[in-house]
């Protein structure tokens, strides 16, 4: 493999993992503080992904609003989906939250094969988002570059978030306790809220990219990016919102990479990521960045 | 109630249940016998879950691998050399294969070993995993076992899948395997094991301070249950005669855990009722999904409408009825007659003539 071909690959490896990344840090801050696996967050990204091609094909919109106007909605629907499915079971057992989320998932992909349809729509990128790019020897079209500044922005704001606002410092106190964090007069409906519209935002936005990135949408289109997120928060230590960063990027480009050095594993390149996450637990049960909790009896 | 009264009304159920199989077997038409065979499948698939989960403890999100590995199995060893020649017409079929055609009951039993042995060479490193990463891993694996069937075109026949498996199962196969599975959960969750399993699921700790060996237990659980996962893949391959990878996605394994959720986690009754009101009730939803006339009117079908309904119900049930259709509760005829004695009492007060006690 030649350098340039090796650049290129890794350019397109960063900005899967980015894609990765974004959606991987919506399961990873729900998962943090109501320890929930949120499998309806993949359908999000569906969602975003949607609404903004409405946004641009049904209301005329330029397509900043449009994207604008996507994030939002996408945003109302997870926390819509906070209030009525999760709240009201935060206290019952883990399976019943589990449940629900696949219920919600189901609901939300059936709703859009509904009124969406089940046929795959075009996504048109806007203009300058299809230029070809050329750095030297190297090509790339650029989306690429976009998709990894805009990740990387995002990702800026949202630790800024976290840990600079007052906020943030809720939503950190919520991952170690929730009741204590209540009794110490914290809001936590409002935060636990504020944390399902900001991932909800996140998924939005990584929905949109990665229609851009890969312009045919359809309902199921969230239910792989949604699991390969999963798997990458997982792999970052799940609940740790930079080793959602790391893993996501981790897991973007070593399946670039695998596929671009071995061309005859291609068929096998979803199995792989199982494969490392597999490995990776065995050795490090929680992930590259988790906290290992020690055992209470 | 009497032990030996009880006996007689369980088998004198047990005959009605066998003659009403066998008039269904008879008489009733093709489609109806399906739904009926899928309805003892998923019960299948969700007994075996909440033997898993619901009883173990164990959060294994493998079954629709699982019960790929026993469909595939059984179908290879059921289809006729002529028919695997008509498969694999891309890559041709490796030299063992080709020839075997072993009777339904020796594949599906051979399938059901295969999956056990498969799925317990997972579970030896994955369940040192605890809740939400084994579940993760178990799902990863699932996944691997699809990509695998994908891409092993000389056994599996790739994405194309196996056609026109003879399609051996009927309502005798079915519900016979229901029937056995049922038993033998049964009779190992009352068991010492299966009290030594549900120590496990309410505190790991505290159960190996106890002398309770965690991995034993968990291994056994997760043997036992891809065993009758991998029988009732088979089952399912020889009811649906066509088989692919994506029949096996994982949201196979998510239809199963919200049908157990339904049924109640600890209830095999549940399980089973529940199982066959969603395979019935999506059955009779499937108008919806095509199009219809009344009178002048053409109504065009709604394509998706059946799981949108169902993933709803799903949802209040899991919401307002938290505990599932029978919670942990077991069927049992004093539970019958308590249930009727209970309605009967309302009729009573209701009719202002019968004041009987």
């Amino acid at each position: 493999m030649t350098l340039d071909s090796f650049f290129q690959n890794l350019a397109n490896g960063i900005s899967l993992g980015s894609l990765y990344a974004l959606i991987a840090i919506g399961y990873t801050m729900v998962y943090g503080i109501l320890r929930l696996i949120n499998f309806a967050h993949g359908d999000l990204v569906m969602l975003g992904a949607y609404f903004a091609f409405y946004g641009v094909s049904m209301f005329f919109l330029p397509w900043w609003a449009a994207f604008i106007f996507a994030i939002g909605l996408t945003a109302g629907v997870g926390v819509i989906m906070e209030k009525v499915a999760y709240r009201p079971l935060r206290e019952y057992p883990r399976i019943n939250l589990f449940t629900a989320a696949v219920a919600v998932s189901f609901l939300l992909e059936n709703l859009a094969i509904v009124i969406f349809g089940g046929r795959p729509k075009a996504f048109n990128r806007p203009a300058f988002l299809d230029r070809m790019l050329n750095i030297g020897s190297i090509s790339f079209v650029s989306y690429t570059p976009i998709i990894i500044a805009v990740s990387l922005v995002l990702f800026v704001g949202l630790m800024l978030i976290i840990n600079k606002t007052k906020a943030g410092m809720a939503m950190r106190a919520l991952s170690k306790d929730i009741e204590t964090t209540g009794l110490m007069g914290v809001n936590t409906d409002r935060i636990i809220m504020f944390a399902f519209m900001l991932g909800s935002c996140l998924a939005a936005v990584g929905g949109i990219l990665w229609a851009i990135k890969f312009p045919q949408i359809n309902p199921l289109m969230g239910v792989m990016p949604g699991l390969k997120a999963f798997v990458a928060a997982v792999l970052g230590g799940i609940g740790n919102v930079g080793g959602a960063m790391i893993g996501g990027l981790l897991l973007g480009i070593i399946e670039i990479m695998l596929v671009a050095f071995f061309p005859s594993l291609s068929g096998y390149r979803d199995a792989f990521s199982y494969a490392i996450l597999i490995l990776l637990l065995l050795f490090r049960p929680t992930g590259i960045m988790g906290e290992v909790q020690p055992e209470k009896v | 109630m009497k032990q030996k009264q009880k006996t007689i009304l369980t088998a004198v159920a047990l005959l009605v249940v066998v003659g009403l199989l066998f008039v269904a077997e008879r008489s009733l038409n093709p489609y109806y016998q399906r739904i009926l065979n899928l309805c003892a499948i998923y019960s299948i698939f969700a007994v075996t879950f909440n033997l898993i989960f619901g009883y173990t403890g164990q959060f294994s999100l493998g079954h629709a691998g699982f019960a790929a590995i026993g469909a595939y199995v059984a179908a290879l060893l059921t289809l006729s050399p002529a028919q695997k020649a008509v498969n694999f017409f891309l890559k041709t079929i490796i030299s063992p294969l080709a020839n075997l055609e072993v009777p339904f009951l020796f594949a599906l039993i051979i399938g059901g070993f295969i999956t056990a042995l498969l799925s317990m060479l997972i579970a030896w490193p994955a369940l040192r995993l605890r809740g939400d990463y084994l579940a993760i891993a178990t799902l990863g694996f699932s996944e691997i076992i699809r990509v695998l069937m994908v891409n092993l075109q000389s056994i599996t026949n790739g994405a194309l899948g196996l056609k026109g498996i003879p399609g051996y199962t009927n309502l005798f196969w079915s519900w016979g395997c229901l029937a056995v599975c049922i038993f033998v959960v049964k009779r190992l969750v009352d068991s010492s094991y299966g009290r030594a399993m549900a120590a496990v699921r309410d505190d790991e700790v505290a159960a190996e301070a106890l002398g309770v060996n965690l991995f034993k237990h968990k291994m056994m659980a997760f043997g036992l249950s891809s065993f009758f996962v991998g029988v009732a893949g088979g089952l399912m391959a020889n009811l649906i005669s066509t088989i692919d990878p994506k029949v096996f996605l994982f949201t196979l394994t998510y239809q199963i855990v919200g049908v157990t959720v339904m049924g109640g986690m600890g209830s095999l009754t549940g399980s089973v009722i529940s199982a066959c009101l969603y395979t019935v009730f999506l059955e009779a939803l499937r108008p919806i999904e095509s199009q219809f006339t009344i009178g002048s009117l053409t109504v065009p079908g709604i394509p998706g409408m059946r799981m949108v309904i169902f993933s709803f119900l799903l949802l209040m049930v899991v919401l307002f009825y938290r505990k599932g259709l029978m919670g942990n509760k077991e069927f049992s005829w004093d539970g019958l007659f308590r249930f009727f004695k209970r309605l009967l009492p309302k009729k009573n007060i209701n009719s202002p003539g019968g004041g009987g006690s």
